[in-house]
């Protein structure tokens, strides 16, 4: 039966009251352990078309008399068009059509920073579209231009109120506490860097207009063209079968997609607009910078008495207030936490959400803070965790929680810490570190699936969700194969278009799998009942007695025993339809993810060199739906994170606001060679709350920890204080010598003591 | 326009080209080969890796009418041994860098059949995937004729 819900929704971390209609889950969740096909690691389903490189991306895409579009930016962080003369572009061989500020909201007369898009050409060719802009005539005024986060603060520049958040009495706590720690943490502007850039490709077709898109959400850009454009949604056909990469930068249609719908409109033919690697470096969003200035106290005994902080975001000329806080309000049992959190309006480029947002910023600064106690009270790090382990969200059960075994799994590797000490010699000197994560994950409706079983027992899913490379198709499909009782490999999913299957979730917030496969696995089970009883009237025996395993139709007296294929084949090119919803989350439940990460450093106390060897990883997300596929995303969070660690930056010019690290050789994302051993275990027990699978997402949880684990092992091997991301050599060098000065002080205060 | 003579995975072709045409748009927009990704476009990434007498190549620099070799691109790779080995190791995310390290790699096992980690580490190094299956790559590559 459908019911109405009122419900708080979460998305990135970000909540909002909405009405929700959420169909019952009627269906128990499987044991847990290993199914036939589910809790077994699995290729993917469409590796070998993405490895053979047969796969069609958008940027794949040639469609007949397809146009090239261009779009001209702003050099300027902060001005105004005075004037402007598209006439010249337009003049020119092979251009089609052009579009100037204000004709469509996503070109703006008045841009907020350097490479806001402001004009657009259509040509036969993308360079004979880039040569056009050069033809169009611009005169700017410029106006001011806010760049320094602190500054824009302190003048009142935000984007939204600043975000207060209290329990308890911190002053109260902090007065009374035996140890108090304070410091300030800074993150860096991060970029995405998706490999395939943003793009879309657009044409229409009389009113209806066909989106084909790199996107993490084609319902998202439906909804947001069919709006803009002042379209009923079904006239708008979003389509993404295959997308290279994401991580949070492509939830929305983007500049590129408005522009191209209203060039093809003009032209009369389709358009791609595609972002060189340039502009992706430029304008297609970034994990902003954060300044965290943050205070614990303890008691000797390490139970933490006070949290308090104050964060700021870095967002931009547009995006959002990420939960830097989140992390402090949330990992530990402690009553009294107040936390402000500022939005700094900068005339610099929007802020996109970028894999856990605020989460990945926040714990950096608390699991350093947190260490930096530890080091002060002489306590086990993992021990003062534990000792602090919180039993409920701000009074909220949890879902489940099962951050103690993930500790209790780590034991073996924080074992290994005094052997890697041992191997430190007067210039390298080696060290084991740990952060613990928290995060959501848990998803929710509406999500939906249809299964579509033929005469040859073969299985089609269809949901029009994305795979952005995390293997989400390849989960669905073992899903629908445990619950039909059939191999892997007669399951084909058909996913990545908004006109050919229902609705799903966005591939955001580690919520795609949580949010469809609780829809799939019903899609199948509607299947599975009707399959059940055909057999029942086909061979006369009750259907509480037939069940379907590897592809054969079985009775429990074992009078039964027919192919599936064999049942089903009197259909000829008839089908048996299931479909399926993604039930309700448990009400009054915290649905959380846990996990906690042990990194082993090598530090060049020298040159500053830092050198990341092995990094543990171990997490609860639930049910592991696809060890193989699960384990890549560990390897993959925690590649990256090491990159937001030790390489990567984007930097503004700081008189201009211009992005310096525009190309892939100044913006230096972790290579092959870069990468350490990785070792990852799950706690794998399902969420006996969550939905008929007991599964959580997995995209962000294993890049949360790994700054802090990485800059707490440096601690452990060299004294130093690491204070912000990226840890350069001059980082490095500075927290280096900072800990030499603090040693001599304190040799000198021993002395004077005597 | 000047005449390109180009022979790709044993196939000769013959087309008119500009000059200043990159190998990479000649595969991809003339040819229709768009297993050959372009990511970055200016010899950064590894995406657009070719083999140009077996040689690996950055496709997206190399100008067209400068190849007098034979080219090799994953379309001429598909029934490498490599490709199951990249499938297998689930050496493949969003896959949008995945044909051009299946073409690098390729390179690599053809001179150097057993290559040690530090081989795979330096000969694959021009590569990026940001979803970070550098660790899966790895692996597939060692294992590339299981």
């Amino acid at each position: 039966m459908a019911r109405l819900i009122r419900t708080e929704k979460e998305v990135e971390g970000r909540y909002e009251e909405v009405w929700l209609v959420v169909e019952e889950d009627p269906l128990e969740q499987w044991p847990a352990g290993p199914g036939a096909v589910v809790g077994r690691p699995a290729s993917r389903v469409d590796g070998l078309a993405r490895v053979r490189g047969e796969a069609r991306y958008t940027a794949d895409l040639q469609l007949l008399g397809m146009l090239h579009a261009a779009v001209l930016r702003s050099p300027h962080a902060h001005a105004r068009v005075t004037r402007i003369d598209l006439a010249p572009a337009l003049a020119l061989p092979g251009v089609r059509a052009a579009l100037g500020p204000g004709e469509i909201a996503a070109l703006v007369e008045e841009p907020g920073y350097v490479g806001a898009p402001v004009a657009a050409v259509a040509a036969d060719t993308f360079g004979a579209a880039r040569a056009a802009l050069d033809a169009i005539v611009v005169e700017w005024e410029q106006l001011e231009a806010v760049l320094d986060p602190e500054d824009a603060v302190a003048r009142g520049a935000l984007t939204v109120e600043p975000r207060h958040y209290e329990r308890g009495d911190v002053d109260r706590a902090l007065a009374s506490a035996d140890v108090v720690v304070e410091s300030t943490y800074r993150t860096q502007t991060l970029l995405h860097n998706s490999m395939e850039t943003h793009q879309a490709v657009c044409e229409w077709i009389g009113d209806s207009l066909t989106v084909y898109i790199s996107t993490q959400y084609i319902w998202g850009v439906r909804a947001a063209v069919a709006k803009e454009l002042g379209m009923p949604a079904d006239k708008v056909r979003v389509v993404c079968e295959f997308m290279g990469g994401g991580f949070g930068s492509k939830n929305d249609p983007g500049e590129v997609t408005f522009v191209a719908a209203e060039l093809a409109r003009r032209a009369g033919r389709p358009v791609r607009c595609a972002m060189t690697r340039r502009e992706e470096n430029t304008a297609a969003g970034n994990r902003n910078a954060t300044i965290q200035k943050l205070t614990v106290g303890a008691t000797s005994d390490g139970t933490i008495v006070a949290l308090a902080g104050e964060f700021t975001n870095a967002v931009g000329w547009a995006g959002w207030s990420a939960s830097t806080e989140g992390p402090m309000r949330m990992l530990y049992a402690c009553e009294n936490v107040r936390t402000v959190t500022y939005g700094a309006k900068l005339n610099t480029p929007p802020m996109k959400a970028f894999r856990a947002p605020g989460f990945v910023e926040g714990t950096f600064g608390l699991e350093c803070l947190i260490d930096e106690l530890a080091a002060k009270l002489e306590l086990d790090p993992l021990e003062l965790r534990r000792r602090n382990h919180a039993e409920s969200n701000d009074g909220m059960p949890y879902s489940s929680k099962h951050l103690l075994d993930c500790y209790a799994l780590a034991d073996k590797h924080w074992e290994r810490r005094h052997e890697v000490r041992s191997r430190s010699d007067a210039t390298w000197r080696y060290g084991v570190g740990t952060a613990s994560q928290i995060w959501y994950g848990g998803g929710g409706p509406p999500s939906y699936a249809w299964t579509r079983v033929g005469s040859d027992g073969r299985i089609a899913v269809v949901t029009a969700m994305q795979d952005i490379g995390t293997g989400t198709r390849t989960a669905m499909a073992q899903i629908a194969a445990e619950e039909l009782g059939v191999p892997l490999d007669r399951v084909e999913v058909s996913l990545g278009d908004s006109a050919r299957g229902p609705y799903a979730t966005l591939s955001a917030g580690s919520s795609t799998l949580p949010s469809v496969g609780p829809a799939v696995r019903a899609a199948a089970a509607d299947a599975k009942r009707q399959i059940v009883e055909i057999a029942a009237q086909r061979y006369g025996v009750a259907e509480d007695a037939i069940d379907i395993r590897d592809g054969v139709v079985v009775s429990a007296d074992g009078t039964v025993s027919v192919p599936l294929e064999e049942l089903v084949g009197i259909l000829d090119s008839a089908q048996i339809l299931g479909k399926g919803a993604r039930g309700p989350n448990p009400a009054g439940m915290s649905v959380l993810t846990f996990g906690v990460q042990v990194a082993e450093v090598a530090v060049d106390v020298e040159t500053g060199e830092v050198r990341v060897l092995r990094v543990a990883a171990i997490h609860d997300v639930g049910r592991v739906v696809n060890p193989l596929g699960a384990q890549s995303q560990v390897e993959g969070g925690v590649v990256q994170g090491i990159g937001h660690t030790l390489s990567e930056e984007r930097l503004l010019d700081p008189e201009t606001g211009a992005v310096l690290t525009t190309s892939l050789d100044a913006y230096r994302m972790p290579t092959i060679a870069d990468v350490p051993e990785i070792v990852s275990e799950f706690v794998d027990v399902p969420d006996a709350h969550l939905t008929n699978l007991g599964s959580k997402g997995l995209g962000e949880p294993p890049i949360i920890p790994t700054a802090a684990a990485i800059a707490n092992a440096i601690r452990d091997a060299t004294g130093a204080d690491v204070h912000e991301i990226p840890i350069s050599r001059e980082e490095m060098l500075r927290a280096l010598a900072e800990a030499r000065e603090r040693a001599k002080a304190g040799a000198k205060e021993r002395v004077g003591a005597r | 326009m000047p005449e390109l003579r180009l022979t790709v995975n044993g196939n000769g072709h013959a087309l008119d080209a500009p000059v200043g045409e990159s190998l990479a748009h000649v595969l991809r927009e003339r040819l229709g080969l768009t297993g050959t990704k372009i990511a970055c476009n200016e010899g950064h990434c590894g995406a657009c890796t070719v083999q140009v007498g077996g040689v690996p190549t950055l496709s997206c620099i190399t100008l067209a009418h400068r190849v007098d070799d034979e080219v090799t691109t994953i379309e001429g790779l598909r029934d490498h041994p490599l490709v199951e080995a990249f499938v297998r190791a689930d050496a493949v995310q969003c896959g949008f860098c995945t044909p051009g390290q299946v073409v690098s790699a390729a390179a690599l096992v053809a001179s150097s059949p057993e290559p040690t980690v530090e081989e795979i580490r330096h000969r694959m190094a021009g590569n990026i995937c940001r979803c970070g299956t550098y660790p899966k790559i790895e692996e597939a590559i060692l294992h590339w004729r299981d």
